[in-house]
């Protein structure tokens, strides 16, 4: 179906976009590299040391405690956001006043600062002065984000769960948006059940948003490093120590440049990695058509 | 049982707005009523916390910077977008999929790798502390969210309205301005929205990359809360105005998602 033409002045048309984007990405990206192969001791002589950090980044317990805390959040946080949001935007008014009603209240928790967003839900699940924490704690249910690591890793993932199920919903719901009635009709002159015709109107009508929303997801939570340091700093302990809030911890705090700079590198490759597995399963079959 | 599906959002909708709520709630307490007990509403309703931050230039320049380097980095990224997205739309040219990868690739590094070079960078071509370098630093990542947006529009716009335009002797650019963008205006909305929200939100680069002059108002937030003890009515105030420019925005192009999303195969 491919009817785009082969044309090489195209490039023209991509180059703003080349430099803007390449002056932010490539400069950065080669001082990090460069952090990763060398040692310093603070007056600004580096010596060359190979692949050392590296190896020590791979081998180290801390690196592995961070990234497994890390998939088991964005596990976690996909698995839940993915289908509550598609059964949202299932469950919405598909127009109207009430359509625009729930798009405005929904996309609020989207452009709400992510300092702030961790600053609400502090506030909000304080257990002596907040209305969750309060609530839980009168309930019954002996609950403190601060000091129990169940708690601090239930209200992360209820945070990230308020943040962003309504990006995927959005997304989904203009997929949605996108069938035209006739297709409705249809499944109705022959009598299928509201799953077939979510399994095989709505469903392949939304494939490619999901795409879009479950990798922008995948993405987004791997990075995720503001709100779960406003809310718990990582703890209690090393609780909810995440690969972003771990990297800054030793790249800020110790000033390890050297092994920040080999983490930075790792985390990336993994990022990269994944997201590129996650694209070709989701687009799996999309060329021959 | 199809009649209670409108329990699913309005349900979803309580949830979202309790926090905002609590928030709401917080902004109007004094901070001894805030720490003294649990209320669940406030008893003594102060406008007090809302007047020090409009009336005190440390915070409300908060604000407006934000507002700028906000705007230029939208008004940037979806300009510089636009060609590209209708690059990758229409042509095959050497290494197109390698570079829309590259792009996206871009949106996958996180800003906790990239904050000490970006400032080491900006310092060095002397543009830290500028709203242009927090606005140049953010098309690190809506660039490509915007290129990726504009290509699935442009890609729903058949083939055929450029060759007719081109047939009837339009050159390039007038054709690109005057009939090729009011097709795919809805999904400039879109990317302009996508952008401005990620740009708006984000705290990491932009406070690493500004001290005073252009100092974000989330970073405002987070050192006053930490040099004046621990207000907590102030902070809910001021994080209740970061929501103000956000709604704006969702009120003007909520027409915008609802139709423009349906257009384009995004």
């Amino acid at each position: 179906m491919s009817a785009r033409t082969v044309n090489q002045k195209a490039w023209w048309l991509v180059l703003p976009v080349v430099v803007l984007v390449g002056f932010n990405a490539i400069v950065p990206l080669m001082t990090v590299v460069n952090y990763s192969v060398q040692e310093t001791f603070g007056n600004n002589k580096f010596f060359f040391e190979g692949v050392k950090w590296f190896e020590m980044v791979i081998h180290s317990a801390r690196f592995h405690d961070a990234l497994k805390r890390q998939l088991l959040f964005t596990a976690i946080v996909l698995a839940i956001e993915v289908p509550l949001g598609v059964a949202v935007a299932l469950a919405m008014p598909r127009r109207g006043v009430w359509a625009s009603v729930c798009l405005v209240l929904m996309s609020m928790p989207l452009l709400i600062p992510w300092n702030v967003v961790g600053a609400i839900w502090n506030i909000f699940a304080l257990p002596d002065i907040g209305m969750l924490g309060w609530t839980l704690n009168r309930a019954g249910i002996d609950y403190n984000f601060t000091r129990q690591p169940v708690a601090a890793w239930a209200t992360l993932i209820a945070m990230d769960v308020w943040h962003w199920t309504s990006l995927v919903a959005l997304l989904a719901y203009a997929g949605l948006s996108a069938i035209p009635d006739a297709y409705y009709q249809a499944a109705k002159i022959d009598g299928a059940s509201s799953w077939a015709v979510f399994r095989h109107v709505q469903l392949p009508k939304m494939k490619h948003v999901l795409t879009i929303a479950v990798l922008l997801r995948f993405m987004d939570s791997f990075m995720i490093y503001t709100e779960p340091f406003v809310l718990t700093g990582g703890g209690p302990g090393n609780a909810t120590t995440l690969l972003s809030i771990d990297l800054v911890k030793i790249a800020l705090g110790q000033f390890d440049l050297g092994p920040a700079g080999a983490m930075s590198l790792i985390y990336f490759l993994i990022i990269l990695l994944l997201s590129w597995m996650f694209y070709r399963v989701m687009t799996l079959g999309e060329d021959e058509s | 049982m199809k009649r209670m599906t409108w329990l699913v959002p309005a349900l979803y909708i309580v949830f979202l707005m309790l926090p905002i709520y609590w928030l709401l709630c917080m902004s109007f307490k004094t901070t001894n009523e805030i720490l003294g007990q649990f209320t669940p509403w406030p008893q003594n309703f102060t406008f007090e916390n809302y007047r020090k931050i409009l009336t005190d230039s440390t915070w409300y320049m908060g604000y407006v910077n934000s507002l700028i380097y906000v705007v230029i980095n939208t008004v940037m990224s979806v300009a510089v977008a636009l060609p590209a997205a209708y690059a990758f739309s229409r042509y095959r040219f050497l290494g197109d999929k390698h570079l829309f990868f590259w792009l996206l690739s871009n949106r996958m590094a996180p800003a906790a790798v990239f904050a000490l070079p970006f400032f080491q960078l900006y310092s060095a071509i002397g543009l830290f502390d500028t709203h242009i370098a927090v606005a140049l630093a953010h098309c690190l990542f809506n660039v490509p969210l915007a290129v990726w947006i504009l290509e699935g529009f442009m890609s729903g716009v058949p083939k055929e309205l450029d060759e007719l335009a081109f047939i009837d002797g339009y050159p390039f650019w007038k054709f690109f301005v005057k009939i090729f963008l009011p097709a795919i205006a809805a999904g400039i909305g879109v990317a302009a929205f996508f952008c401005f929200m990620f740009s708006w939100v984000e705290l990491l680069l932009a406070k690493t990359l500004t001290s005073v002059a252009a100092k974000p108002i989330a970073a405002t937030m987070t050192r006053t809360a930490s040099a004046s003890g621990y207000e907590l009515g102030l902070l809910a105030a001021a994080g209740a105005l970061t929501i103000v420019p956000g709604a704006f925005v969702i009120y003007f192009v909520r027409n915008y998602i609802a139709k423009g999303f349906s257009l384009g195969r995004v």
